[in-house]
């Protein structure tokens, strides 16, 4: 793996993260902070994550809870404003107020499938009308015939009946309304689709029918992915590229198969080996201690370093920068057995 | 198997509804003996929590057992009065669910919420109950128990609090352990650790586990045989090797191949088409012959029952009368 090939930011990428950061602030009410003598306190949610995604590839972000990869997800599609850094998606800023008129002509072509489509969808609006919601937001297509004829194509295009555009979201099972989810993605002619934990929430049968169903329509329409998940098994499957995060930051970067091939980085090797695989039946492990820490009160230097076997004391003082598609010091210093 | 710590016979739970009778369990049989960790597995809807709901019998109304019979030892315990079933349940069966929040009473110190657990099904003194507690919460790892016991749930971490969950279960030393999906709302390294422990603490104290989950990969881990259920009955049950590497019945083969995992190569994931019938329309015959790639005539009229097939029984007419199938 050289540098070029895993860091360098392809110039023809879709989609550019810059020094991403997002930080909430969690502090108790004004009154309580005066009595308790409090300071203000904030939670850096997401702090320095940068990557590209060149158009037609899939780019996975893993992690456990709390590790960021959800805001990293909503800052790229703009539900929530970056305190820092810089998205851009086919060259247009998505923060710049000067480019304003061009990226409300990109906005449709972002979308976005969250978890739990039933949550995202009006239980009271039949299945024709959520699909064809964006086409009417964007005016992209008038009269209502030609509307109700792409509603019905792209109904049989995720693998539905043309005649289900009648029912309401209650009427189906949890794999079919993730399959309404991205019909109206698509409606919009998405070329970006963004999906947060998109099939966790489904039995594992149903699961694969969407992930082939997403993997078909990336070759058929050249969509490009932002994949979150935790699930590795399904990052491996769906990625290009991968992006590990642990407590808001990137640990490791770089094409799916050297990822799950040689995971450089500690706490990579960790999750891989954590992970409970059919491949392993009966194995008995030693399983890493600890857990995520507070994201309020991280520790310092490398936020995992009280749960790395090899962390020294330049690992508690100093945060690592991301090199080479790794940010951790054993790795730079040559301390981590290969 | 000899003298099984938990038997189940011919299971059948029903839901009377306003739409008629609804049967989510139907003839469900199984044992676990000491020691063992049986994995119950299957999609929502399977029927896999209701049959650990039977057991501890704990199926909430309108639910109720119409059939079968289980028994602890011994002992028959799916007809015992509420009073008397309320002792079995902590003495005798330790229970663990998926969110340890709805296990740990947030208004009491955890110390105090074990002791209660100690001293309700033991006689051991406040002061040796305490110990004791101490021992449990060592013996699950949790660093500085002397301290830690004094915690309230909402102080201890989700995998922690999973772990303090086990301790309870484990305070009356039970012979059998009802776990829930109790791993499922830990992340994968916490997981790890439950999974090992749970493993480490049933091989010590000779504690038999019903283990139900929907992850094939803890079932591989952790389990020495697996049920795996499909439409309320088990479509194969058997040890974990032969289930998970060379499953027999064709919904438990679809099943292991839709399964993404670390090490396959291939683009696309093996799916069974469609979806598991709602209980108002369970097919007749075999529940999954509108889904079976191996169909044939006799699938659709007649129900099969679980038959021998090498060290597991699979309920699959194909292997009837022929032995061991393609």
């Amino acid at each position: 793996m050289s540098a070029a090939g895993t860091d360098a930011i392809p110039k023809s990428a879709y989609v550019e993260v810059e020094g991403l950061r997002r930080v909430f602030d969690v502090s108790k009410p004004w009154l309580n902070r005066v009595i308790e003598r409090e300071p203000r306190q904030s939670l850096k949610a997401v702090d320095g994550v940068a990557f590209a995604i060149p158009r037609g590839e899939t780019f996975a972000l893993v992690g456990e809870s709390g590790s960021g990869k959800s805001t990293v997800a909503r800052m790229v599609v703009g539900l929530l404003p970056p305190s820092a850094g810089e998205v851009r998606i086919s060259g247009v800023s998505m923060t710049d107020p000067r480019q304003e008129a061009a990226r409300r002509r990109l906005r449709a072509r972002i979308q976005m499938i969250f978890q739990d489509p039933y949550a995202s969808m009006n239980p009271r609006w039949r299945v024709g009308s959520i699909i064809a919601e964006p086409i009417r937001a964007f005016n992209l297509i008038q009269g209502e015939a030609a509307i109700r004829a792409r509603v019905g194509e792209l109904l049989r295009l995720v693998g539905l009946h043309p005649d289900d555009a009648r029912k309401y979201p209650h009427e189906f099972s949890g794999g079919q309304r993730q399959r309404i989810a991205i019909a109206r993605a698509l409606a919009s002619q998405a070329e970006f689709l963004v999906g947060d934990e998109p099939t966790s929430a489904l039995d594992v049968s149903v699961q694969a029918q969407i992930l082939n169903l997403m993997r078909d329509l990336q070759d058929r329409f050249g969509l490009t992915y932002l994949f979150i998940s935790h699930n590795l098994a399904v990052v491996r499957h769906m990625a290009t590229r991968i992006g590990v995060m642990y407590l808001g930051r990137l640990v490791e970067v770089g094409p799916k198969a050297g990822i799950f091939a040689s995971p450089r980085h500690p706490y990579t090797r960790m999750l891989l080996d954590a992970v409970p695989d059919l491949a392993h039946i009966g194995r008995a492990r030693t399983p890493v201690s600890g857990e995520i820490p507070n994201p309020i009160d991280p520790p310092p230097g490398c936020t995992f370093n009280p749960r790395c076997p090899h962390a020294n004391d330049r690992c508690r003082s100093e945060v690592p920068r991301l090199i080479d598609g790794v940010a951790c010091h054993a790795v730079e210093e040559g301390r981590l057995p290969a | 198997m000899t003298d099984p710590v938990l038997s189940v016979r011919d299971l059948r739970v029903a839901f009377e509804t306003r739409r008629g009778t609804l049967t989510a369990i139907d003839g469900v049989s199984l044992e676990i003996g000491r020691g063992e960790i049986l994995g119950v597995v299957g999609e929502s809807g399977a029927g896999k929590s209701v049959t650990g709901s039977a057991v501890i019998g704990l199926i909430d109304p309108p639910g109720r057992i119409v059939g079968g019979e289980i028994r602890l030892g011994s002992e028959r315990i799916d007809d015992l009065p509420p009073e008397k079933m309320r002792r079995v349940r902590g003495r005798r069966i330790g229970m663990i669910f998926q969110d340890p929040l709805t296990s740990l009473d947030p208004l009491y110190r955890v110390g105090e919420q074990i002791v209660e657990t100690i001293r309700t099904h033991t006689d051991l003194s406040a002061r040796a109950a305490r110990a004791r507690a101490i021992d449990l919460l060592t013996e699950v790892g949790i660093p500085a128990p002397e301290r830690r016991i004094d915690g309230y749930p909402h102080e201890f971490s989700g995998g922690m609090r999973q772990r303090v969950v086990i301790a309870l279960a484990l305070a009356a030393e039970p012979e059998l352990i009802i776990a829930d999906e109790p791993t499922t709302a830990l992340d994968v390294s916490v997981q790890a650790q439950v999974i090992t422990l749970l493993k480490r603490l049933c091989r010590e104290h000779g504690t038999a586990v019903m283990l139900v989950t929907h992850d094939m990969g803890v079932i591989a881990e952790a389990a020495d045989r697996v049920a795996v259920m499909y439409s309320g009955r088990i479509a194969e049950i058997g040890p974990v090797a032969e289930v998970v590497r060379a499953p027999r019945h064709p919904y438990a083969r679809g099943l292991m191949c839709a399964i993404p995992t670390l090490s396959d190569t291939a683009e696309r994931l093996t799916q069974i088409p469609g979806a598991m019938p709602r209980l108002t329309a369970i097919p007749p015959g075999c529940a999954f012959h509108p889904r079976c790639p191996s169909v044939f005539g006799r699938c659709q009229v007649e129900r099969p029952e679980p038959i021998p097939v090498g060290g597991a029984r699979v309920a699959c007419h194909l292997y009837d009368a022929r032995g061991e199938a393609a």
